[in-house]
C-alpha cells in the first residue's frame, strides 16, 4: 500500500492548524509556509500522476480494513489529473493573493485556504460517499470563511445567501445517502458499482430516487440549471482570488457527477444507466443559455465572469451527459481548460477592479498600464469563449466533436454554437467598455491648490510578481492547445479507465492484490 | 412504529423547507436545523428500525444485532451540523449587523436602489 495517495490531504489538514495557531500573528511566516505547503502539494500530485499513468488503480485503505467495511481513498488517472489541477491552480491563485495583499485584508486566509485545498483533494481522491460528504463540508465550511474574507455589506450577504443554500444541499444530499445505503447496504463506490446493476429494472425505484437525489445535489455544487441562481451572486461578491480559486469548486460537482454516475448508476446497471442523461442533458442545455444571456445582460465586470462560468459549466455538463467514454474525454479536456480560463478572467478582474472605482461597465478614465491590462483580458475573454488559438477553441471542437448522437446532436451544436457567440458579444463589449472606451474619458484634473504627494507616489501600476500568475495561466492555456494531442490522448485513457467498471472493482474490492 | 418514525420525519422536514423559505435569517437558521433533525432521523431509520437490539454482534447472546453503521453516520452528520449551524449562526450575524437587514435574498438592483436612495 502505498502512502503517498493520503498525502494531498494529510499536508493540508496539518498545515492549516499551524498556520491558525502558530503563525497567526506573522504575515510573513503564514504566507512562506502556505506557499511552501502548496509547492509541495503541487510536486506530490505530479508524483501521483506519474504513479497513476500506467493505469492502475490503487487503492489507500484507512487503517487497513478491507474495502467494502473501511474507508478507501482511490488514485487512478481521473482523481490524479483533479489533485494535480488543483494543486496547480491553487499555487497560483495563492501567488497572485500575496502579491496583491488579498490575503491581509482579513483574518486566517492561509489557514482556510490550506483547508479548502484539503477538501477538494479529499473529496477527488475518495472512494466512500459518505466520505465525500465528509469532504464537501471541509471544503464548504474553509469556503465559507474565504467567501467571506475581507468582509463588507454586500460580500457578507451574498456569503449569508452562500451558506444557506449550501446547507440546504448538504441536508438533500444526506438524504440521498440514507436512501442509497437503505436500498443498497453499502456507501463504497466500488460495492455500489458491483450492486446496482444486479438490482433488476423493476425493483429500482428507492435507487433511483437516491441517484436523482444525488445528482441534485452535485448539480447545486456544479452550478447546473436550475439550482445555479447561488453561483453568479456568490462568484461577484467574493474576493477576486477566492473567486479565482471556487473555478475548481464547481468541477468538484462535475467531478462527482463523473465518478458516481458513471461507475455506480451508470452504463450497465439497468434500474439508473438512463436516468443520469436523461435530465442532465436537457438541465445542462438550458445552463448553456443561462450563462450566454447572463454574460449578454451583465452590468458588472465581476458577473460577467460569473455567468461566463456558469455558461462552460453547461458546456462541460453537456459532454459529460452523453456517459460515453469519448465525450467524457472531451469533457475532460473542457474541464481542465475552463477551470484555468475562468481563474484567469478573475485574476484579471480583480488587477482591473482596484484600480478602478467600480467593476461596473461603464467608460471610466483608463487605469495605467491600461494596453497591459486589456491584452490579459482580451487573451483570456478568447480562451473563455473558445476562440482560436488557445485552448478553449480545441476544448469546444473536442465537445462537439463527441455529441453527435442523432437524438442530441442538434440541440447540443446550437446551444453551444449560439451561447460562444453571445459570449463572444458579451466578454467583446465589456472589453471595449473597460479597455477602449475608457481612453477617451478625460481623466480627473489634477487639483492645483493641495499638493499630495503620498497618493501621487501610489501610481498603482501592478509589479511583475502581480501579474506573473495571470500570464501564467495564459501560457498554461497555451501548452494545452499545443499539446492539445498528446494531452487528449492521456484523458481519453483516462476516461476508458473511468469505464472500466470491472477493473474499478476488482481493484478497490480486492483485498489479495497489493495496491 | 414505522408510521410514527415516518410522520416525524415528515413534518419535521416540512417545517424546516417551510421556514427555510421565510428567507430571513433567524427562520432559516430555525428551518436549517429541523432539516438536519429529520435528515439524522432519516439516516437511523435507513439501517431498518429495530427495538432492543444492540448495534454489536454478541458473543454469548442470540445473532440478531442492529445495523452499526447508520447510527455512526448519524453521529458524524449530527458533529457536521452542529458545526456548520454555528458558522451560519456567526455569518448571519455578521450579515445582519453589516447590512442592517435579515433578509437573505439580495435585490437584483441592490446597489441602483442603494445609490438612488443616496441621491
Amino acid at each position: 500500500m502505498m502512502h503517498w495517495i493520503i498525502l494531498p490531504v494529510f499536508l493540508p489538514a496539518i498545515l492549516a492548524p499551524l498556520i491558525a495557531f502558530v503563525m497567526r500573528y506573522d504575515i510573513v511566516l503564514a504566507r512562506s509556509a502556505s506557499v511552501a505547503g502548496t509547492v509541495m502539494l503541487l510536486a506530490i500530485a505530479l508524483g501521483l500522476t506519474g504513479v497513476a499513468a500506467d493505469g492502475t488503480t490503487h487503492v489507500y485503505r484507512l487503517g487497513d480494513w478491507p474495502a467494502p467495511f473501511g474507508i478507501v481513498l482511490v488514485l487512478d488517472r481521473l482523481s490524479a489529473l483533479m489533485v494535480l489541477l488543483t494543486a496547480a491552480l491553487a499555487l497560483i491563485v495563492l501567488i497572485h493573493a500575496i502579491a496583491t495583499g488579498w490575503d491581509a485584508r482579513g483574518r486566517h486566509f492561509h489557514a482556510l485556504f490550506q483547508f479548502q485545498l484539503m477538501g477538494i483533494c479529499g473529496a477527488f481522491l475518495t472512494g466512500d460517499i459518505f466520505n465525500l460528504f465528509v469532504f464537501f463540508e471541509v471544503l464548504l465550511i474553509a469556503s465559507y470563511g474565504l467567501m467571506i474574507h475581507s468582509g463588507g455589506r454586500e460580500r457578507m450577504r451574498a456569503g449569508l445567501q452562500y451558506v444557506v443554500m449550501n446547507l440546504a444541499g448538504s441536508t438533500l444530499f444526506l438524504f440521498a445517502l440514507g436512501t442509497l445505503y437503505a436500498s443498497t447496504g453499502t456507501l463504497n463506490i466500488a460495492d455500489l458499482a458491483a450492486r446496482i446493476p444486479e438490482i433488476p429494472a423493476e425493483e429500482a425505484a428507492l435507487v433511483r430516487v437516491a441517484a436523482i437525489l444525488l445528482m441534485i445535489v452535485f448539480a447545486v455544487k456544479a452550478a447546473l440549471f436550475p439550482v445555479q441562481f447561488w453561483l453568479p451572486a456568490t462568484y461577484a461578491n467574493a474576493p477576486a482570488p477566492v473567486a479565482a480559486l471556487f473555478a475548481i469548486m464547481t468541477k468538484v460537482g462535475a467531478y462527482a457527477i463523473l465518478r458516481v454516475h458513471t461507475t455506480a448508476f451508470g452504463p450497465g446497471s439497468p434500474g439508473t444507466e438512463d436516468l443520469a442523461s436523461t435530465w442532465l442533458f436537457p438541465a445542462a442545455i438550458v445552463t448553456i443559455a443561462v450563462g450566454a444571456f447572463g454574460v449578454l445582460g451583465a452590468k458588472r465586470l465581476m458577473p460577467l465572469i460569473a455567468f461566463s462560468v456558469v455558461g462552460s459549466m453547461g458546456t462541460l455538463l453537456v459532454a459529460v451527459a452523453a456517459f460515453s467514454p469519448n465525450a467524457t474525454s472531451a469533457a475532460l479536456y473542457y474541464m481542465v481548460h475552463s477551470t484555468f480560463a475562468a481563474a484567469c478572467l478573475f485574476l484579471i478582474a480583480d488587477l482591473v477592479i482596484t484600480r478602478r472605482s467600480a467593476d461596473t461597465l461603464i467608460p471610466m478614465p483608463s487605469t495605467v498600464q491600461n494596453g497591459l491590462f486589456a491584452a490579459l483580458f482580451f487573451a483570456a475573454a478568447i480562451a473563455m469563449a473558445g476562440m482560436p488559438p488557445l485552448s478553449g477553441f480545441l476544448g469546444k471542437l473536442l465537445v462537439l466533436d463527441a455529441l453527435r448522437a442523432p437524438g442530441s446532436m442538434g440541440w447540443a451544436w446550437s446551444a453551444i454554437l449560439v451561447g460562444s457567440l453571445l459570449t463572444i458579444v458579451g466578454f467583446a463589449r465589456a472589453g471595449s467598455v473597460v479597455f477602449w472606451k475608457s481612453t477617451s474619458v478625460p481623466g480627473p484634473l489634477p487639483v492645483p491648490d493641495r499638493i499630495t504627494v503620498e497618493e501621487e507616489e501610489q501610481p498603482m501600476t501592478a509589479n511583475a510578481l502581480q501579474v506573473a500568475p495571470t500570464m501564467m495561466v495564459i501560457a498554461i492555456l497555451a501548452v494545452l492547445a499545443v499539446f492539445a494531442g498528446p494531452v487528449s490522448a492521456y484523458l481519453e485513457q483516462t476516461s476508458a479507465q473511468l469505464f472500466d467498471r470491472a477493473g474499478y472493482i476488482a481493484a478497490v474490492l480486492d483485498t489479495d492484490e497489493e495496491g | 412504529m414505522e408510521i410514527i418514525v415516518a410522520s416525524t420525519i415528515a413534518v419535521l422536514t416540512a417545517g424546516g423547507v417551510y421556514l427555510l423559505l421565510r428567507l430571513r435569517t433567524f427562520p432559516v437558521i430555525l428551518g436549517l436545523a429541523l432539516l438536519s433533525y429529520a435528515v439524522n432521523v432519516f439516516l437511523f431509520a435507513s439501517g431498518r428500525l429495530a427495538i432492543d437490539q444492540s448495534p454489536i454482534l454478541s458473543r454469548y447472546g442470540e445473532a440478531t444485532y442492529t445495523d452499526p453503521l447508520p447510527q455512526a453516520l448519524v453521529l458524524t452528520a449530527i458533529v457536521i451540523s452542529f458545526g456548520m449551524t454555528a458558522v451560519l449562526v456567526m455569518i448571519g450575524l455578521g450579515a445582519y449587523l453589516e447590512a442592517e437587514s435579515d433578509k437573505i435574498d439580495i435585490a437584483p438592483d441592490a446597489e441602483d436602489t442603494e445609490k438612488d436612495a443616496q441621491a
